[in-house]
């Protein structure tokens, strides 16, 4: 963790119509390293990754990425910034009324004047790398949850980002279509000499891939470090976000009243 | 009893609020769309497109309404002028109706319906599905990229939509009046050119309607984008979009009839 | 491929909606209407308009020559000052005489030109001499009346 960070997070707060979501941040994402950023439904991950995309800003602090402060960026020069960055979205967000052919094509075609054979090559090497060549005529409608999300790992990498974002991309996907995408995302990135971030809370598929963890939970970084170190942590949070325990620090029960209470049974001792 | 009073004084209070900060906003949106316009026309093919999602796709239901309407405006028409002895004045009555009133209003009722739902929802799933928000990561303005030249087709449309409407309804009174009932042909066209003025009557409609396209193109954009990002919020958005823009239609027609046709 | 279909069709929408226009402007109203760059303007004075309205036509002999521009009201003369653009195809004397005119019973005014016989013919923004305003029916019952009261006794001698 040695060289210069691609993106940086200083004491980054963020809230959301005055619920706090995030309470004081750091984090950095080194060149060339994949990162996961872990931690329960709801605690903030995917906030993070908007922050970096400059699709929200931080109430408070500071993110920088390769040098440039995103909440300073004027309105072209944060587009500029992002086309350089490459995100992958939970479903694949896919544009429905577009081909695969298409939907990989787009990036290429809205950004760059290339000829129309260049264009067909560049798709064709890009649907090569995720291995979806043949499926280049087909609807978004007609590809498997899988092959979506492949589509639209081609379609994020066709610019060649050097920042590359994964948002929940083991969701809802079959083992075989993990093992694909989570051996494509250090494939590419190692292939690209990107940087990842991956926002997930799939502990055993991220932890073979990633070279380090920020685990965050309520808005703050509970744990960090490789994922050896994670896996060894003696904390308990650490513990139980790791082995899924079921009870813990982060209690089954919602808060409320207690059991006994709502049965209308005040003698009962907790 | 108190506490219901409050209850309902509360109640009113929110949903004034509400109402004037969603007015807000979609001035604020209507805004950035205009600013955001220039890719509409840099890259026509893009508005050309939405044009046809608009236009091309309302034109069934336009050609068939238009016609129908026109029928019973001659039927109706011939059945009441009769009893005054002036079925000739047939053409004059259903020429301004339409080209006036029919034609606009009922042209951008069936355009809200068929063309505003199909806004909102194609911009609703769009963004539920997370595809605006992946076209603004690959830094593409979805404002200047969809929005904008959805809103520039529409209002492109709903003129035109308008005018085969009226030419439609037109040639319905034509067939039942002169055709069937047997009104004089010349007497027919004549009385309809002697009354209807090209600037008073026909350019009238014709700004009517454009200001129609404007509103039903803006509220089904702005429902859609505003829809709450699941599949029910998406559905209530269509709901909305086809409730508000008969509403804004009619108070829309209200305000420009009182302007155009008072006869000063 | 795809692309050429979608053009195809928003052709031929776009013709079809222009057609429709056309033939609204040109089969259904009267595009050929004056319009103020090939016409000319003459004024007059009348001491009551009626019902007159802008844009009313102007007729000679049942035929449309022209529009009524716009109608004024002369605070010194206490008149209403009306101008007509009147096509240049028509040329009339300059003691022809216009009238506020009713078509029909109860339908819509007119200004009806009726030609004199001076060999010089109006000019843009002259005015006509000769004027007879509309008439008001309250003051035609009241002619009537005064009339019959006038003829009454003598009838009777």
């Amino acid at each position: 963790m040695t060289s210069s960070p691609l993106v940086e997070l200083a004491d980054v707060e963020f809230s959301y119509a005055a619920r706090p979501i995030l309470k004081g941040i750091n984090m950095r994402f080194p060149k060339g390293k994949v990162v996961a950023i872990m931690g329960g439904s709801g605690c903030g991950k995917t906030t993070i990754l908007r922050l970096i995309g400059g699709q929200i800003k931080a109430t408070r602090g500071r993110v920088t990425v390769a040098g440039e402060s995103v909440d300073a960026l004027s309105h072209a020069d944060l587009y500029a910034m992002r086309r350089r960055m490459g995100m992958l979205f939970q479903f694949g967000a896919l544009f429905t009324d577009l081909t695969v052919f298409e939907n990989v094509a787009f990036p290429l075609r809205e950004h760059t004047k290339l000829p129309e054979s260049v264009v067909r090559d560049l798709v064709l090497m890009k649907l090569h790398a995720v291995g979806l060549r043949g499926a280049a005529a087909l609807k978004p409608s007609e590809l498997s949850g899988g092959m979506a999300r492949r589509v639209a790992l081609a379609r994020a990498i066709s610019l060649d980002p050097m920042l590359m974002m994964y948002d929940e991309p083991f969701t809802g996907l079959d083992p075989i279509s993990l093992g694909i995408i989570a051996n494509l995302i250090r494939r590419l990135n190692d292939a690209l000499g990107a940087t990842s971030v991956l926002v997930t809370h799939d502990v055993e598929a991220s932890f073979k891939i990633v070279d380090y963890v920020y685990l965050v939970a309520a808005g703050v970084i509970v744990a960090e470090g490789t994922p050896d170190e994670i896996r060894d942590s003696s904390e308990p949070l650490v513990k139980q976000f790791v082995r899924g325990e079921a009870d813990g620090p982060v209690g089954f029960h919602y808060p409320g009243t207690s059991y006994p209470e709502d049965f209308g049974l005040p003698g009962v001792p907790k | 009893m108190i506490g219901a009073i409050d209850h309902g004084l509360r109640l009113i209070g929110s949903r004034v609020v509400d109402g004037i900060w969603k007015i807000g906003a979609a001035s604020r949106f209507a805004g950035t769309i205009l600013l955001r316009s220039g890719m509409s026309f840099r890259r026509l093919q893009l508005t050309l497109d939405e044009v046809y999602f608009t236009g091309v796709l309302s034109l069934v239901i336009i050609v068939v309404s238009g016609l129908f309407v026109g029928l019973v405006l001659g039927l109706q028409g011939y059945e009441t002028l009769k009893r005054y002895g002036s079925a000739e004045a047939l053409g004059t009555l259903v020429a301004l109706s339409l080209v006036r009133e029919l034609g606009p209003v009922v042209a951008a009722l069936l355009f809200a319906s068929r063309a505003g739902s199909a806004i909102t929802a194609k911009i609703g799933i769009m963004k539920s599905t997370e595809q605006l928000s992946a076209m603004e990561m690959m830094a593409v303005d979805p404002y200047a990229r969809v929005l904008a030249p959805i809103f520039w087709g529409g209002t492109i449309s709903m003129p035109l939509l308008a005018a085969i409407f009226s030419a439609f309804g037109v040639f319905g009174g034509y067939l039942i009046g002169v055709v069937i009932i047997g009104v004089d042909s010349g007497a027919f066209w004549s009385q309809m050119q002697a009354s209807v003025d090209l600037w008073n009557d026909v350019m009238n409609g014709v700004i009517k309607s454009a200001v129609f396209g404007v509103a039903v193109t803006l509220i089904a954009l702005f429902e859609g984008f505003d829809a709450p990002p699941t599949a029910e919020g998406v559905s209530y958005a269509v709901t909305r979009t086809v409730v508000t823009s008969a509403l804004a239609i009619l108070a829309l027609d209200f305000v420009l009839t009182s302007f155009m046709f008072t006869g000063v | 491929m795809k692309r050429t279909t979608v053009d195809l069709w928003v052709g031929v929408f776009v013709t079809g909606g222009l057609i429709a226009l056309l033939i609204l402007a040109l089969k259904v109203g009267n595009a050929s209407s004056v319009s103020a760059t090939d016409g000319y303007r003459v004024f007059a004075e009348f001491d009551n308009i009626g019902g007159l309205k802008p844009r009313a036509p102007v007729k000679s002999a049942g035929v449309v020559v022209g529009r009524v521009e716009s109608i004024g009201f002369d605070n010194k003369k206490f008149l209403a000052r009306v101008t007509l653009l009147v096509d240049k195809k028509y040329q009339f004397p300059t003691d022809s005489s216009a009238s506020i005119l009713t078509a029909g019973l109860l339908g819509e005014q007119y200004i009806g030109l009726d030609g004199g016989g001076e060999e010089v013919m109006l000019k843009d923004g002259e005015q006509m001499k000769l004027t007879q305003s509309a008439m008001v029916l309250e003051k035609l019952i009241g002619r009537f009346f005064a009339s019959k009261a006038a003829e009454g006794p003598s009838s009777q001698e």
